[in-house]
């Protein structure tokens, strides 16, 4: 549906990067621990300050208001964060079939956080940004956490939603199967820019 | 009703000698606090006596500007308090601005308003009240915002990953960080609670205590004490909500992103 650009971002020791990803394209990014990719993907959701300009389609990020920005290009960060007792506190309107695709049942909603793996809060985690419906999505690493069988779960049913719903992914990695597997582009961080990977 | 016995100077010997024998003791303790026992007894005779003072010139002259002098150099110096006792305060001019700004616009607004439709004294600013009424709402209030700030500001650091998650999901800056400005002002108003659910059963205030021994009617005594309990409450109340709601703001910048860089790091 719409265009991710990233033009002359600044941040710390990072950039300036100039980036553009495509409706529906998934574009990895590798690199050192440290090396800025996090940061870079917290300056694109606007949660620090930065210099340069971001834009989906026809909206500039400056443009709108924060909350409006970050619903619509919304980060996925390598840890989550619960502050409500249960799961399902934490949900507006929770997709039921997201939820299947996730393998979750419906009555993941009544778990309490505390007693939930990290991978089940991983993968909750992906479930909670989806149900914003965002229109691109920044992720740090998704499957950290998860074993063989969910990676491959999550790779697909995000390489799905890029596809049909035609989202952007700037999608942080480590594993390089993994960037293989789902990545129509792949850069590294090195020194502050971004190089395409050879 | 009768005046006041007054004390004299082998009165409060007496009872200071009472303050030697508990120096005594603490040093035979090895507590090492005799010394500043020492200090804080010394402090105790300067500044009240210099109150006293004060007060007496005051009262003689009965002047607005000296009087608007003291009440503006009592608030100064409680602003400073609120900063002091605050882990984390607001670095630059907003650690001393915030505090001291919540408690002067609340203590002045209910000390005025008390002043002027309540007791009624003539003239209204009539010292022997305007003082006392705004020392003890200053006394309160201050406890009530430096714990509010306080505690603000400590959780925001603490949960810093929960505000950021959730202005991730894309909550607005005071959804973020509502729970913690809810909690802030509870811990801020728990001591005025406590003391107003504790009045007469347990203790017996400070204020009442004094009109009781300078020979007032223990009933008009009380009366005054409900007066003053329902000014600092309400006080206390308004300067912690002034307080959080500016601290909360000033947590975040216009692109509601949280800046603890605000904050000051702590000594130690």
């Amino acid at each position: 549906m719409a265009i991710l650009t990233i033009k002359n971002l600044i941040i710390a020791h990072v950039g300036p990067v100039n980036l553009e990803l495509k409706s529906g394209e998934i574009v990895c990014l590798s690199g050192a621990s440290g090396s800025g990719k996090s940061l870079m993907l917290r300056a694109i959701a606007d949660i620090i300050p930065a210099t340069g300009t971001f834009s989906l389609g026809e909206m500039k990020s400056s443009s709108v208001m924060a909350p409006v920005w970050r619903r619509q290009v919304s980060l996925l960060p390598a840890e989550s964060q619960w502050w409500f007792d249960t799961v399902g506190e934490h949900f507006n309107q929770p997709d039921l079939e997201l939820m299947h695709a996730l393998s979750f049942e419906k009555d993941c909603l009544e778990w309490e956080v505390s007693r939930c793996s990290t991978g089940e809060k991983q993968r909750l985690a992906l479930l909670r940004v989806l149900t914003n419906k965002p229109k691109c999505l920044l992720l740090d690493e998704p499957t950290g956490s998860l074993d063989p069988d969910n990676t491959l779960k999550v790779e697909a049913l995000l390489k799905r939603l890029a596809k049909q719903q035609q989202i952007p992914l700037l999608w942080v990695s480590h594993s390089h199967e993994q960037i293989k597997r789902v990545a129509d582009r792949h850069f590294v961080m090195r020194d502050g820019k971004l190089v395409t990977y050879e | 009703m009768n005046s006041v016995i007054p004390l004299s100077a082998m009165d409060l010997s007496i009872a200071a000698s009472l303050l030697v024998l508990l120096g005594g003791l603490t040093w035979w303790l090895r507590l090492g606090i005799s010394q500043r026992l020492f200090v804080a007894g010394l402090r105790t005779v300067v500044q009240l006596l210099l109150l006293g003072l004060v007060l007496k010139y005051l009262f003689e002259s009965s002047h607005p500007a000296l009087i608007m002098l003291i009440a503006f150099v009592m608030v100064a110096v409680a602003g400073r308090e609120v900063m002091a006792r605050q882990h984390r305060p607001f670095k630059g001019s907003w650690g001393y601005g915030l505090g001291t700004f919540s408690m002067f616009i609340s203590s002045f607004t209910i000390t005025i308003f008390s002043l002027a439709f309540i007791v009624s004294p003539e003239p209204w600013y009539l010292p022997q009240y305007s003082i006392p009424l705004l020392g003890m709402m200053l006394g309160n209030t201050m406890t009530g915002v430096a714990l509010t700030m306080d505690s603000l500001t400590t959780s925001a650091w603490q949960q810093r990953a929960v505000i950021e998650q959730r202005l991730m999901l894309g909550e607005d800056w005071r959804t973020a960080i509502r729970d913690i400005s809810r909690q802030s002002l509870r811990t801020g108003m728990i001591p005025i609670l406590n003391a107003m659910a504790a009045a007469g059963i347990i203790s017996i205030p400070g204020m009442m205590t004094g009109q009781l021994l300078s020979g007032s009617s223990p009933f008009e005594a009380a009366k005054y004490q409900i007066l003053i309990m329902f000014m600092i409450s309400a006080g206390t109340g308004f300067a912690a909500v002034m307080s959080s709601w500016f601290g909360a703001k000033r947590l975040f910048d216009d692109r509601q992103r949280l800046r603890l860089e605000r904050l000051s790091v702590p000594k130690g």
